[in-house]
């Protein structure tokens, strides 16, 4: 190193051999620089970036929180949604059951109703018909003791004999009665 | 000293100290105490690559976030468990503080890793500001918060009376070897690291010079990018072992019984 410089880098070099660590010339100018980079680093990162950083980290945990918990709540929603689905299928079944009971009960009674007014009716339109029946059976009865005895007595007339009516319709209730 | 001679006269050159020189970078020969150096234009590159990350990165304010976000909250919360989980909770508050302390050493430490840049954290006049700042920084808060207290971190209560001055007297003196083996721990792991690549490449070149580079050139080179693998690690590791070492020092302050 003939050309070296009269510097402190130069006598760095050749003086200590080869430790420029040791070279205390330099110390003041690294000692000055580095108290500057470290104030700008931590102004830089207490000021700004760290602030940011946890704010943000602290927001994500947040959201994370929020939407966990957000789950957790619609999840509930939906088991009590699904419960009260289950509830209110009970509910129209029971219902459902309700109504067809007492429509059947209802038809039921109709049923018997008209059942009731129609055997009714069968029996009084029997009993009239009997009557009639009855009736008719006893004009029948009548007429045939007249012809009965309309035809005896022409008979008589007819043989030659003269024949009251006392004792032909006599004779003809004899016959008839036997 | 050999590692700065010329070896032979085909012009193997081992320099490789000369990467840790702190110049001026316009011009002039004498280093002041505000002269613009290759040690300001890597710090001030640390700073901007810390801005871009967490300013520029974390901008969207993303629920779902981007690469560069998620990076940085990574960052974040690997700092922030640390703290919390080595120092404890009420040391939360120092997390700033730690924090610029781990961004400026690992992202001084990787930028260091690129090909021609100077790495500022291989300096022993910055780890030993930095673990000064520590030492003080516990110190105080130690002081502050316990008084005098704080001074029964010597005192191991745990051990048998007639041995706890003996024990005193170690652990003083380890307390104040702390900031020593702290910051040198951080320069002598990246320097030794870069100047080894450095002597890698200097052997690199052997193939243009004489036969044996045949043999020479393909294992300094396999060696280089194995090295460069190495201070990949170690970058981090360092970073990080100083960052843990600055939060157990400061959980010693804020709880200084055993």
């Amino acid at each position: 190193m003939a050309n070296a410089t009269e510097g402190a880098a130069g006598k760095a070099a050749e003086g200590s051999g080869g430790m420029p660590q040791l070279d205390f010339s330099t110390f003041d100018n690294q000692i000055f620089w580095l108290a500057v980079a470290l104030v700008a680093i931590y102004l830089i990162l207490s000021r700004v970036a760290l602030p940011r950083i946890g704010g943000v980290l602290a927001e994500r945990a947040g959201t994370i929180t929020a939407d966990i918990a957000a789950a957790e709540d619609l999840k509930l929603k939906a088991e009590e949604a699904e419960k009260a689905y289950n509830q209110a299928i009970i509910d129209a079944r029971a219902e459902a059951a309700k109504i067809i009971a007492e429509a059947r009960a209802e038809i039921q009674a109709d049923l018997d109703e008209a059942t009731a007014r129609a055997d009714a009716e069968i029996s009084g339109k029997t009993a009239e018909s009997e009557k009639r029946i009855a009736e008719i059976r006893a004009s029948a009865l009548d007429s045939v003791t007249v012809v009965a005895q309309d035809t005896a007595a022409a008979l008589v007339a007819a043989l030659g004999g003269a024949a009251d009516d006392k004792t032909v319709t006599a004779a003809v209730s004899e016959r008839m009665k036997g | 000293m050999t590692v700065a001679t010329e070896a032979g006269s085909e012009g193997l050159v081992f320099h490789p100290m000369d990467q840790f020189i702190v110049k001026p970078l316009f011009g002039g020969d004498t280093v002041g105490m505000f002269t613009i150096t290759n040690a300001t234009l890597w710090m001030a590159l640390t700073v901007l690559a810390i801005t871009a990350m967490f300013v520029l990165g974390t901008r969207g304010r993303a629920i779902i976030p981007s690469r560069a976000q998620s990076v940085a909250e990574l960052g974040y919360g690997f700092i922030h468990k640390m703290v919390e989980d080595v120092a404890g909770k009420d040391a939360l508050k120092f997390f700033p503080y730690i924090m610029t302390l781990f961004l400026f050493i690992v992202f001084s430490n990787f930028l260091g890793l690129l090909p021609k840049s100077f790495t500022t954290t291989s300096h022993i006049a910055v780890t030993a500001v930095l673990a000064m700042l520590v030492f003080l920084t516990v110190t105080i808060v130690g002081f502050v918060k316990h008084g005098a207290g704080f001074l029964s971190l010597f005192w191991v209560s745990s051990a048998p009376l007639p041995l706890r001055p003996v024990l005193a007297v170690i652990e003083v003196i380890s307390y104040f070897v702390r900031p020593v083996s702290h910051s040198i721990r951080l320069a002598g792991n990246m320097m030794a690291g870069h100047a080894v690549i450095k002597v890698f490449a200097a052997f690199a070149p052997l193939v243009l010079m004489s036969g044996i580079g045949i043999l020479v050139t393909p294992l300094s080179i396999i060696a280089i990018v194995a090295m460069y693998g190495l201070e990949i690690l170690v970058s981090f590791i360092q970073a990080y072992v100083f960052t843990i070492l600055t939060c157990v020092y400061l959980r010693d302050a804020l709880h200084p019984h055993h």
